[in-house]
């Protein structure tokens, strides 16, 4: 048996926010009419979280769901217990017209925290970060520099960083970079 | 810097997390047509001075492809609408009735 590790197992940089790498996380997409009430229920049932609005997300503890779009749903899981729970909910959907995928090895994660996180990810999104527009709770999926990412708002300092595990040195080196002492603008 | 509002996520996109594609509401002409057809198909696009409609992908998002209405000289954005339709919506076409009142309409009625 190999042995499993997240792109770059404990980095984590400190300047005007604090940059770390999460490690493994379960991630099952869903795709399919989220309107059915299969789907629906089946997403929710393994998640344990109410179905989150159009670009939000609901949490409990590691499990949570992510709205990603108006097809597509992303469930998390612990790491572990991801790939059971692709079966699972590839079993209940059988009949109906779906994808179900396990996709945790293809992520890499990040958390960006501290008063001036916001700053951080406005360098490099064209996410409205503002704290009116993007408020605790709201999930989007965006680019950093030049690679797709999603940016979820756990709480008004936390930041939670999604991207391919192809581009974790690049993401880890942009955050780095842009929370970089002595860099802040002070904008919000 | 143009910025659309997407239909399908409803966040207020940036151009660079969109993919353009090009001029919207066109008519396929393929198997059976005419070759006049089929090279109009391909090749001959409306390059207005002014009201004009354009597919756009929100790539850098949810994925999904809709249409926008937007004026190529000032770049005002008069609404994007969902991708499934085959002529602009009639909300979209009254808005730009008030805003540009006299534009010729491919699409009226």
């Amino acid at each position: 048996m190999s042995d499993l590790a997240s792109p770059l197992p404990g980095v984590a940089v400190s300047g005007i926010a604090e940059v770390r790498e999460l490690g493994l996380r379960g991630m099952i997409t869903i795709k399919g009419d989220l309107a059915l009430p299969l789907v629906n229920s089946t997403a929710t049932g393994v998640s344990g979280v109410d179905f989150p609005d159009r670009g939000q997300a609901n949490y409990v503890g590691e499990r949570g769901l992510c709205w990603m779009a108006p097809d597509e749903i992303m469930v998390l899981t612990p790491y572990a217990e991801a790939a059971g729970d692709t079966a699972h909910i590839a079993h209940v959907l059988r009949d109906t017209h779906s994808l179900v995928a396990n996709v945790s090895d293809a992520r890499c994660l990040f958390e960006v925290s501290g008063a001036s996180a916001r700053e951080v990810l406005s360098k490099l999104t064209p996410a409205d970060m503002h704290p009116d527009r993007f408020r605790p709770g709201a999930f989007r999926r965006t680019r950093l520099a030049q690679v797709p990412a999603a940016v979820w708002m756990r709480d008004d300092q936390t930041i939670e960083v999604f991207a391919f595990r192809s581009a974790a040195r690049y993401v880890s080196d942009l955050l780095a970079n842009a929370a970089r002492p002595g860099t802040a603008v002070g904008y919000y | 810097m143009l910025i659309l509002h997407c239909p399908y996520c409803g966040v207020d996109a940036d151009e660079t997390e969109l993919a353009p594609g090009g001029e919207a509401h066109l008519k396929r002409f393929g198997p059976g047509s005419s070759d006049a057809e089929f090279e109009a198909y391909l090749f001959q696009r409306e390059n207005p001075k002014g009201v004009h409609f354009e597919r756009w992908r929100h790539a850098n998002g949810c994925g999904k492809w809709f249409h926008a209405a937007r004026c190529t000289t000032t770049n005002e954005v008069f609404g994007t609408y969902s991708a499934q339709v085959t002529e602009p919506p009639r909300d979209i076409h009254d808005k730009i009735t008030g805003k540009r009142p006299g534009w010729l309409s491919r699409w009226l009625s």
